[in-house]
């Protein structure tokens, strides 16, 4: 009956604002965050960029030959992926991409003939390539909004630790580069080895040209330094990919608010429509009957 | 140029963010092995790890900041002294009461075994208390 149709779209009508209220809450909450997560990604650039800086001064000064941590293996026959995603789901393609991106990679190994060993960080990483089957090290969950370094150490202290051990040849960084607002890409960048090319380019020298002094020797820095940079790299990364989980996130919830609303539009109108039918059933009722009675008459 | 102005520009960087940045007339910290160095301005090229320590640095206006500095390096030119450490605390920041429990953890510990681990925490605990200026004459 076309009263009983008013009735279930008024329903959905109101379960549809109901939801919107609550994509609407977390895309301002999104929006809110992604502006404190993007104060810690710029927060974090002068400590690694001057960490980079005495990393080539002193591999310049020659001491970075037989550090395990620079030295590449000539055959890499185990990769360690660490992958970064969110603990979370509701941020659109976010997660998908960063686990898309390393599925390629892992898929290419396979076919050089090189294993694989994944490194899950977020909740949605580890669930994915559970389910699926992949192998698996150590995952970190729980904190992937808002990473802190006291994480980051444990990471890269794990994944140095996987290298030096000889459990793997490699380890390759998968995550959200947050380039602006409305731009993230999913990178890949190897973490151990460290890129030789970071440490070339240094002079050993400061900007006022004198030669470096170094206590104790300059191996003996490199040596305490090299894990350091890692977990620097490793926090950078996590920050990077947070405040793009945030992007993410409030775009998805943006488009998920307009749709909302779209619905909410399309439903009034067909209800409105059923409210009229059914007004108009009624008076041509009352009409009909009010004739019937009067021709009886 | 910077001998002349007879200052340096002093920098503390962690990780998270830049911890202090100030105009100074001398540093001092302690290297790895190296036992405490100053510098003044004017100073070589100088590169060095540290170890946990009371870092001082003598400000302009007279006054001293105090700070704990666990493990990170220093590096240093003419002009400035940056300090790069992943755990460094300003003497504001520290928390007197909990540096003193874990200094007298440690040491009750290093009674029944002795670590390096055990020796760490009681390095810390020092530097923190030392920064804090809470450390007793008598330990």
């Amino acid at each position: 009956m076309a009263g009983g149709q008013e009735r279930i779209l008024r329903g959905r009508i109101r379960s549809v604002q109901a939801t919107k209220k609550i994509t609407r809450a977390m895309e301002l909450i999104a929006a809110s965050r992604i502006v404190k997560a993007q104060q810690r990604v710029s927060a974090a650039v002068p400590y690694s960029e001057l960490i980079t800086e005495v990393v080539r001064d002193l591999s310049a000064a020659g001491a970075g030959s037989e550090s395990p941590l620079l030295a590449g293996r000539d055959q890499v026959k185990k990769v360690c992926y660490v992958v970064l995603t969110a603990d979370r789901g509701l941020c659109g393609g976010y997660n998908s991409g960063v686990m898309r991106a390393t599925e390629g990679e892992i898929k290419q190994d396979a076919l050089s003939g090189r294993d694989h060993v994944i490194v899950p960080v977020g909740r949605k990483a580890e669930g994915y390539f559970r389910f699926r089957g992949y192998n698996m090290a150590q995952s970190f969950t729980g904190f992937t909004d808002s990473p802190t370094y006291a994480i980051a150490k444990e990471i890269g202290e794990y994944v140095t630790g996987l290298f030096t051990s000889g459990e793997v040849d490699r380890v390759e960084l998968v995550y959200t580069r947050f380039v602006s607002a409305g731009n993230q890409e999913v990178v890949q960048r190897p973490l151990v080895p460290l890129d030789t090319k970071v440490a070339e380019g240094g002079d050993g020298k400061s900007e006022a040209g004198h030669d470096y002094e170094f206590e104790p020797t300059p191996e003996l820095i490199l040596e305490t330094l090299l894990p350091r940079y890692v977990e620097a790299r490793v926090y950078a990364a996590l920050l990077n990919a947070a405040a793009s989980e945030h992007a993410f996130r409030q775009r998805a919830m943006k488009a998920a608010t307009d749709n909302a609303e779209e619905l909410i539009k399309n439903l009034s109108r067909i209800m409105n429509r059923a409210r009229q039918d059914s007004i108009t059933t009624e008076i041509m009722e009352i009409v009909g009957g009010a004739e019937a009675m009067a021709s009886g008459n | 140029m910077a001998e002349a102005s007879g200052t340096m520009r002093v920098e503390v960087v962690s990780p998270e963010r830049i911890l202090f940045s100030g105009e100074a007339k001398q540093v001092i910290t302690r290297t790895l092995e190296g036992g405490e160095v100053a510098f003044l301005p004017g100073h070589a090229a100088f590169l060095g790890a540290l170890t946990e320590n009371h870092t001082r640095i003598y400000l302009v206006d007279g006054s001293i900041q105090n700070l704990a500095v666990h493990l990170g390096f220093v590096e240093v030119g003419a002009d400035h002294v940056t300090i790069l450490s992943d755990s460094a605390e300003l003497e504001q920041d520290i928390d007197v009461a909990r540096a003193k429990a874990a200094k007298e953890r440690a040491e009750t510990q290093m009674r029944t075994e002795h670590s390096t681990e055990v020796e760490a925490d009681l390095r810390r605990a020092h530097a923190r208390l030392s920064a804090a200026g809470g450390l007793n004459s008598s330990h």
